[in-house]
């Protein structure tokens, strides 16, 4: 079966007409003042969905999470969970809980009443208490440190603690803004598995705002890219990556080379793309872009191929310059010039210990790519 | 990333050792010289002081110049400073407490200077809360209207509500004019007027360390509270209010200190009716010029405050090793 990217999953709710949808933000406006944070925006979420809502800083991705929170109400529009309306409910009365940024730990609290402030405040009568902190503590290992007060924690505990009281009450939807933004790089790598068993384990809905795209890809099952308050595309990681729907998340997402052009001529879905300085790139994925359409060719580093000789038989070969090589262990990045002077960039796997007839800085060289490594877009 | 550290180090140390040795002596006097000046300060102004005030306690009213007997000195050479040191009794303080006016008046002290110092915890925590919620550009300039009251006199402070609290003075003319009463109300010269001087008047000491406590705590913290189901109040009573206990401790004990010694404001404010420790005091030393008795009872207050001032530098040294 030919599937984009690499993985497959059983679970995509979303390509059934059936799923009923667990959170619905329906046309939803935020406003602070003149600055509109949130543009009209809507999205659909299902249960034991692990959904990521990623975008720079300021795009409005927090303030949605906000909103299902309750901390902040849409200015129009509405947010429904499980088809409830969530309009007017305070904070204090959503099934949903939040893991904050900060962790926003209570530093008067040892460990385990951090943990069970919520369970307090549903009235759980004590032993039940007292079994499901033992049973938080266990998930997030940090047993031994249930009487310790947050200030005598490492980073990477404190977040495990956060985790543990955001998901102690067993909430129909876990809200996490940047859970593991002030990990270090090895540490958010492990966190990042650990949620999704986490996750996995506990059939919760997680709803993940993220900057870090590596981090959405890795763990999300549908990404959402968001900018200046609106979604740019809802998909998951492998389409977004392998499939972008716009200049703007082609760029967002990875690395790209991006080429712009007017479809010379077409039929079929296949075409070419005249980009106006002799070069011509064939693509079979033109989609139902018009002959003479201004389009973007984007394809990614590592499906573009560099040799230094003219490949035999390919469709699209480029020929020009190594301009700058990366060596980083497990791949070589070339920058290539093209003879029009643009850039190229083009990544290896170094599969093999030692390469025949390697690439030199200012080389001639030629970039090839087939014929569906590429997309057009259009917007 | 260990190599690079190991080489800071190294060029750090070298550079310590490459300092010369006068240079390093000339650092640890200055260090050792900014901790001095504090202390010679203490002993001066505070210890010398009283050594001499718990020495007049110790001795007998004269009429004389100075008004108290024996006066210590190398007159008689040391045999006679001998006599005069076997002189010394500790008849003033059994008089304390043989006298019920003065127990009573340390009493009334603690009560009133305790009273005010819930008063005013319960007028400045609200202001000081409102204050640290204030959008930030607002801070400084509400933090100046706290302040504002000090660039005037106490004194004059004091003497206004005077003008204000009397049978015929504003808040009577007000409350009369309105149709609220219909008889001036007795408020001056009672412990009312005395409480009302004392929140006034220490209100900045409290709301000041309430603000800066209030100031810094995380508002995510109330959030993180409201999302795990805790409605606003409770979220006041179990994380806000427990967090500002190091500013609620020394703006209750900044207030409970001074207003139990508090003279002024019983003096102008309180009327004869009343009676406090500062009055008593004053009246002991300036009317009666028994200055040994007078002596006895400032050191008594000194003793009795110490342990306020204690819990106080406890609570802070806590707070501190939260901070870190």
């Amino acid at each position: 079966m030919k599937s984009l990217g690499s993985i497959r999953r059983d679970f995509a709710p979303w390509n059934d007409p059936n799923a009923k949808p667990y959170i619905q933000f329906d046309n939803v406006t935020k406003k602070f003042g003149d600055f509109t944070a949130v543009n009209n925006l809507s999205l659909t979420i299902f249960e034991r969905e692990f959904f990521a809502l990623l975008g720079a800083s300021g795009c409005g991705k927090s303030t949605l999470l906000r909103m299902l929170a309750g901390f902040e109400e849409p200015t129009a529009g509405r947010i429904l969970l499980d088809g409830q309306d969530l309009r007017g409910i305070p904070p204090y009365r959503r099934p949903v809980n939040m893991m904050f940024q900060s962790y926003a730990l209570f530093p008067h609290m040892t460990v385990e009443n951090n943990i069970a402030f919520g369970l307090k405040q549903d009235g759980m009568p004590k032993p039940e208490i007292a079994a499901r902190v033992g049973e938080m503590l266990k998930l997030v290992k940090l047993e031994q440190f249930a009487k310790r007060k947050p200030h005598q924690l490492s980073g990477g505990q404190r977040q495990r603690v956060a985790l543990a009281r955001s998901v102690a009450k067993r909430p129909k939807v876990l809200l996490l803004d940047e859970p593991l933004g002030a990990l270090d790089k090895k540490l958010r790598e492990e966190t990042q598995f650990e949620l999704m068993d986490l996750q996995q384990s506990l059939g919760l809905t997680f709803v993940v705002v993220t900057h870090d795209q590596e981090e959405a890809m890795t763990m999300a099952d549908r990404i959402a890219i968001i900018d200046k308050g609106e979604v740019m595309q809802v998909a998951t990681p492998a389409e977004v990556y392998e499939a972008p729907g716009s200049r703007f998340v082609a760029g967002f997402v990875g690395n790209v080379n991006m080429f712009e052009g007017k479809i010379a001529r077409g039929d079929a879905g296949a075409a070419s793309i005249d980009t106006g300085n002799g070069i011509t790139i064939r693509t079979e994925n033109a989609g139902d872009a018009a002959i003479g359409a201004a389009v973007a060719f984007a394809i990614r580093p590592e499906k573009i191929k560099v040799s230094s000789k003219k490949p035999d038989g390919a469709v699209n070969a480029i020929e020009g310059e190594v301009y700058d090589i990366a060596y980083l262990g497990d791949m070589t990045v070339y920058h290539v010039r093209l003879d029009d002077g643009h850039v190229v960039r083009a990544s290896t796997m170094n599969a093999a210990r030692i390469t025949e007839d390697p690439l030199s800085w200012n080389d001639r060289a030629w970039v090839s790519f087939r014929p569906d490594a590429g997309v057009v877009l259009t917007r | 990333m260990s190599n690079a550290a190991v080489t800071a180090a190294t060029t750090s140390s070298a550079a310590d050792a490459g300092k010369s040795a006068l240079a390093r002596l000339g650092e640890a006097f200055v260090g050792r010289l900014v901790i001095i000046i504090p202390y010679l300060w203490l002993v001066f102004f505070f210890l010398i002081p009283f050594v001499i005030v718990f020495k007049i306690s110790l001795s007998q009213t004269a009429i004389a110049i100075p008004p108290y007997t024996p006066v210590l000195g190398f007159g008689d050479g040391l045999s006679g400073l001998l006599d005069q040191l076997k002189q010394l009794s500790i008849d003033n303080y059994t008089w304390l407490t043989q006298d019920a006016l003065y127990v009573n008046a340390y009493v009334t002290s603690v009560i009133v200077a305790a009273i005010s110092t819930v008063l005013t915890l319960l007028v400045g925590y609200p202001i000081a809360y409102g204050m640290a919620r204030a959008p930030a550009t607002l801070r400084p300039t509400l933090l100046m209207l706290v302040i504002l009251p000090f660039w005037t006199s106490f004194l004059i402070r004091v003497y206004a509500w005077i003008g204000i609290l009397k049978p015929e003075g504003l808040l009577n003319q007000l409350l009369l004019a309105s149709g609220v009463i219909n008889q001036p109300l007795i408020i001056l010269n009672t412990y009312t007027a005395i409480f009302i001087g004392i929140v006034y008047s220490y209100l900045p000491f409290m709301v000041l360390p309430l603000y800066s406590a209030l100031e810094k705590m995380d508002y995510s913290l109330i959030e993180a509270a409201k999302d795990l189901g805790c409605p606003p109040t409770s979220a006041f009573w179990k994380i806000t209010f427990p967090l500002s206990l190091p500013g609620v401790i020394a703006g209750c004990l900044l207030v409970f200190i001074p207003a139990v010694g508090e003279f002024v404001i019983p003096d102008l404010l309180g009327g004869s009716q009343t009676l406090m420790i500062g009055k008593t005091l004053w009246n002991e030393f300036f009317a009666n010029r028994d200055w040994p008795v007078s002596s006895a009872v400032a050191v008594i207050l000194l003793l009795l405050l110490i342990v306020p001032i204690m819990l106080f530098q406890r609570a802070q040294a806590r707070a501190q090793e939260q901070d870190k």
